[in-house]
């Protein structure tokens, strides 16, 4: 097995210093190797989004180490974890997250256009995406007239725009109907199928099961359980 | 690293600037608004430092003009005086007359008949080697029978006519232009083969001469100068002469008039607009936290985050700074050209540095002011900005605010609304802010127009009285012209007094003479008959109640440094008259004024174009049958009856409009500042509107919780501005009227009145909800479901 990707180590996150007696994260140790898909699943406030925003470098462990395709995350200052946000990981929230001035086409441009890639390289990755993910024909559309479902895509989309080794994923599934959380669900799938490397936080088993081949679970901030699971879509 | 039109940031920045009309719409006009009062506002305040200075030298002024007896002198002796040590330059000489012309019929404004003011006229070409003239309407002569008048000193305007009927055929002159002098010397100028046709039977006309001296800097190097070209003419030749300093002292004494209130406006406007812009930027990233959140997430630095928010405030702040320019340069013409007439300057519009000085120190203002938010939005943390679900909670201030206001005996919405603006402390406080420095804006220009309206008519005492009556005979009543003697003004008198409606009048003479100690003379004015109906307004003490008793406004008091209470020696060919001074009055002029009794030991020679007549009517007398009657029985004593016409004062125009430009463009500013917050408070409380419409809320009572958010800054900003105000306009109008040379009497200051303070209080009110509105209505509207979808 090659290098871990994802490499965590006795990281405690507490967020209030008055709620010293609860932290979010506890001296919380994890390892992800490349091509793992790992669904994090647990009850509400046990880490789970905590645990992301650190991979994600939006927020810093009190201590411990993050250390992500080599990259010691919890040592990065601003301006170095913006460069590593474009360029390492890519990121799917509940609710999307979408600039809602910008056309969908221009939200999935942005990551290709911080990275300084092509003009006509950038458009053609957009369509290319745009286009297996379906929703081509909303390009110049703005993601406020999208319905749900629809938005994740263009959030998919955005997120695999510079090919990051690393995806992760909050809840991609908790604020959509059962019709869309089932596209979604399908498009996890398939590009854990691709061999992509992802981290997918949710409290859906069924997206648990079908996607992950690898599942973990959190109470308290810590870890409570860790399997390995034989995702379906790659089974089917 | 990325190429044109590839950029995300800039992409971003257009973004927001486009789609966030409101925001973009209000810097933009809020910048507008402060760069063209700015410019306007500069522009006056460089134009009055040293405009005479500056006009002086740009026309070729001369320093005197001496007016020659034309039958004293030749050419010759005057040509000689070119020669006298220490002149550098000479003009003329020039034929000069002094008219006492009427009113034509067919004048826009002044009945004819009416006589006008006596009127001295130069018969001469626009350009001399000295006093150029300076058409500013329009144009110089052309042909016989025309006039051009001082422009801003001259009661008729251009196609106005004015009959001579003192010389033979009655002659018309037509107004054709204005012109300005620098040094003022002549109340109009005509062709010089012009002047025979106007000059009465068996008089000569005399002759101007102008003069540029080496040494011309003081009152006394200019009498010595005058002296020395007197010596070289005949004794007695030289009638008269003007210096250009009194013209230089009148320019000055308007211009540091201006400036007092010129640098008011300009720092509460300025003052202002940081505030709304500050105000409105970080409105915009405290309303893009979530914007800010995701542009991280997706890899943006905060230098690339702080890029993004400063441009989003330039834009618009550059689109609106130059709109300023142009509409600043727009307005300043006709602007500037009153308050040039009141400067007797030239002018010059707004120097092409101040164009670009003033939108370049507002962008930087706005760059500064925008700097602080967009670096809060730099270093937002990220986790924070996205965190979803937990939309910001109000403070612990606004959570108290809260329940404190639930208490109130209010219906719900009312008490929700009240509670709002303490969510969020800072901007509610700055918005506030904006509103109070408005409404201090609007109580110091009402303040400052009402009072200076009210010292003109104070001014304007020096004519009392509802008629007047004026040495020289009615237009067409074929009473000859002739000098009116002391018999005459006995008769005169007698038949006011006699005339039905008659209340009060009172003779007045003008005449000059000499201060004991003092050098020069002075203008005194003495009243002959019940002169207390006629006071002029009393800054101090009281007015003059018998003859040896005098009053004086503050330029005589501070040239002769004496004050009320001392006693003036008046002396006049070693006979002397000291009178006691009992009284300041309100008046720019430089002149005493007494009872005619106190000049009786002076002998004074009786000067009879200066003798004029006041009087005041019973209530209920209808002034033209007055004026007519009483025209009717003075016609044998050479004398006329005219109403008394208030005179517009050119620099009371200049401020009041000034003053009202200004005003409105604070209250503007003000009002979008309001617009603003009150919008993105609205914005950011969608969703709980939404959840309170969707529990019954009425779009009415939506709009009265959006008002009744504002309301507490509106009383608060008119309750502490309308005092800030007031004390402004007593701060300031002072300190104009101290550069004005006088005092203003408490009674002009005192303009604040019940009803009016009443209506200043509720202003801040009205301002707040005017700007709330919009945005009110808007919540109101907007449909629930959307409010609640909307993330
Ligand atoms: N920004 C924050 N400030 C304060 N406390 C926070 C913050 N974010 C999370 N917490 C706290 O940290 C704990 C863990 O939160 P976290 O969001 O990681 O839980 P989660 O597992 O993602 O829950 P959920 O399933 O509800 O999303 C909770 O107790 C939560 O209240
Ligand atoms: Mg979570």
């Amino acid at each position: 097995m090659s290098a871990p990707i994802i490499e965590i180590r006795d990281v405690s996150k507490t967020y209030d210093a008055s709620d010293a007696a609860r932290p979010a994260l506890a001296d919380f140790s994890l390892e992800v190797a490349a091509g793992e898909a790992l669904a994090v699943l647990g009850p509400s406030g046990s880490g789970k989004s905590t645990l992301l925003n650190l991979i994600a470098g939006l927020d810093r462990p009190d201590r411990g180490v993050v250390r992500i395709a080599g990259t010691p995350v919890h040592e990065l200052g601003e301006a170095a974890l913006a460069g590593y946000r474009r360029e390492r990981i890519g990121m799917v929230f509940q609710f999307f997250n979408l600039l809602d001035d910008l056309t969908v086409e221009d939200n999935v441009l942005i990551p290709a256009q911080l990275a300084g890639t092509g003009r006509v390289e950038a458009r053609e990755r957009a369509n290319e995406l745009l286009t297996r993910l379906g929703i081509a024909r909303f390009a110049r559309a703005y993601p406020g007239t999208l319905s749900g479902g629809q938005r994740q895509r263009v959030a998919v989309a955005r997120a695999l725009m510079n090919n990051p080794p690393l995806l992760l994923a909050d809840e991609p599934t908790g604020a959509l109907d059962s019709e869309s959380a089932a596209e979604v669900r399908e498009l996890l799938g398939a590009l854990v199928a691709e061999g992509r490397t992802l981290v997918l936080v949710t409290h859906d088993t069924g997206l648990a099961a079908q996607c992950a081949t690898r599942i973990i679970e959190l109470v308290d901030g810590r870890l409570a359980r860790d399997v390995r699971n034989t995702p379906l879509a790659v089974a089917r | 690293m990325s190429r044109k039109g590839n950029n995300p940031l800039g992409r971003i920045v257009r973004a927001g600037v486009s789609r966030k009309r409101v925001q973009t719409l209000v810097m933009t006009l809020t910048t507008m608004t402060a760069v063209t009062a700015s410019v306007l506002a500069s522009g006056l305040l460089v134009d009055s430092q040293g405009p005479y200075q500056r006009a002086f030298a740009a026309e070729h002024g001369a320093h005197l003009s001496v007016d020659v007896s034309g039958t004293a002198v030749d050419a010759g002796q005057l040509a000689a005086t070119a020669h006298v040590a220490g002149v550098t330059g000479t003009a003329g000489p020039y034929p000069t007359l002094t008219l006492h012309p009427r009113v034509a019929p067919g004048n826009r404004f002044m009945p004819a008949g009416d006589p006008m003011e006596a009127t001295t006229v130069v018969g001469r070409p626009i350009d001399g080697p000295l006093d150029d003239l300076h058409v500013t309407e329009g144009h110089w002569l052309t042909g016989p029978g025309q006039i051009v008048l001082p422009d801003g000193h001259s009661p008729m305007a251009i196609g106005d006519r004015m009959v001579v009927p003192d010389a033979p055929g009655h002659p018309v002159l037509t107004v054709v232009g204005l012109a300005a002098s620098v040094t003022g010397t002549a109340d109009g100028w005509v062709a010089p083969q012009e002047i025979p046709a106007l000059t009465p039977p068996g008089t000569v006309p005399d002759e101007q001469m102008l003069y540029r001296f080496a040494h011309a800097d003081s009152q006394a190097e200019v009498a010595a100068d005058r002296a020395a070209v007197a010596a070289v003419l005949p004794a007695g030749a030289t009638l008269g002469s003007t210096s250009y300093l009194d013209a230089e002292q009148e320019a000055d004494r308007n211009s540091a008039t201006f400036v007092p209130f010129l640098v008011a406006f300009g720092a509460l406007g300025l003052f202002m607009s940081l505030l709304v812009i500050g105000v409105v930027v970080s409105g915009a990233v405290t309303a893009g936290r979530r914007r800010i959140g995701i542009l991280k997430a997706i890899g943006f630095s905060p230098a690339q985050v702080v890029r993004a928010y400063l441009g989003q405030a330039l834009i618009p702040a550059t689109t609106g700074a130059v709109l300023g320019v142009v509409l600043g340069n727009l307005l300043s013409i006709p602007v500037m050209g009153i308050a040039d007439k009141a400067l007797r300057s030239v002018t010059l519009g707004i120097p092409f540095w101040l164009d670009l000085a003033v939108p370049l120190v507002t962008l930087a203002a706005v760059t500064g002011a925008a700097l602080v938010p967009a670096r809060r939005a730099g270093g937002l943390r990220t986790v924070e900005a996205l965190a979803v679900g937990r939309t910001e909670q109000a403070g612990r201030f606004g959570r108290s605010a809260h329940s404190r206001a639930s208490r109130l005996p209010l219906p719900r919405w009312a008490t929700l609304g009240l509670a709002l603006p303490f969510g969020r402390p800072a901007r509610s406080a700055i918005t506030m802010a904006a509103v109070l420095l408005g409404t201090v804006g609007v109580t110091f220009g009402v303040g400052l127009a009402l009072s200076l309206n009210q010292v003109a008519q104070g001014l304007s005492h020096d004519r009392p009285g509802a008629v007047q009556v004026l040495p020289f005979p009615p237009l067409g009543s074929g009473v000859k012209a002739r000098l009116v003697n002391a018999a005459d003004l006995d008769a005169a008198g007698s038949a006011i007094a006699a005339q039905p409606g008659t209340a009060g009048s009172v003779e007045i003479t003008t005449a000059r003479t000499a201060v004991a100690g003092k050098p020069g003379q002075t203008q005194v004015i003495g009243y002959r008959g019940d002169s207390g109906w006629a006071s002029m307004q009393i800054v101090s003490g009281r007015w003059f109640a018998a003859p040896g008793e005098a009053v004086a406004p503050k330029a005589f008091l501070s040239a002769y440094d004496v004050h009320v209470g001392d006693t003036v020696t008046l002396s006049e060919n070693g006979r002397s008259a000291p009178v006691k001074l009992v009284g300041e009055v309100l008046s720019v002029d430089n002149e005493l004024l007494t009872d005619a009794g106190s000049l009786t030991p002076l002998a004074l020679p009786l000067v009879p174009d200066s003798v004029t007549f006041a009087i005041e009517l019973k209530p209920g007398t209808d002034p033209d049958a007055y004026i007519s009657s009483l025209t009717h029985a003075l016609a044998p004593y050479g004398l006329s009856a005219i109403p008394s016409g208030g005179n517009i004062n050119i620099t009371v125009l200049a401020m009041d409009s000034l003053a009202t430009i200004l005003t409105l463009m604070l209250v503007t500013v003000a009002g979008l500042g309001v617009l603003n917050t009150v919008l993105l408070d609205t914005r950011e409380r969608v969703h709980d509107l939404g959840v309170l419409k969707s529990l019954g809320l009425k779009p009415r009572q939506t709009v009265g919780m959006v008002l009744a958010s504002v309301s507490v800054t509106g009383l608060v900003a008119g309750a502490v501005g309308v005092p800030i105000g007031i004390l402004l306009q007593r701060t300031v109008l002072p300190a104009m009227a101290g550069a004005a040379g006088t005092e203003v009497p408490g009674a002009d200051l005192d303009v604040f009145h019940a009803p009016l303070l009443l209506a200043l209080l509720a202003g801040g009110l009205v301002l707040a909800t005017l700007g709330a509105l919009a945005p009110a209505t808007w919540a109101a509207r907007a449909r629930t479901a959307t409010a609640l979808r909307t993330e």
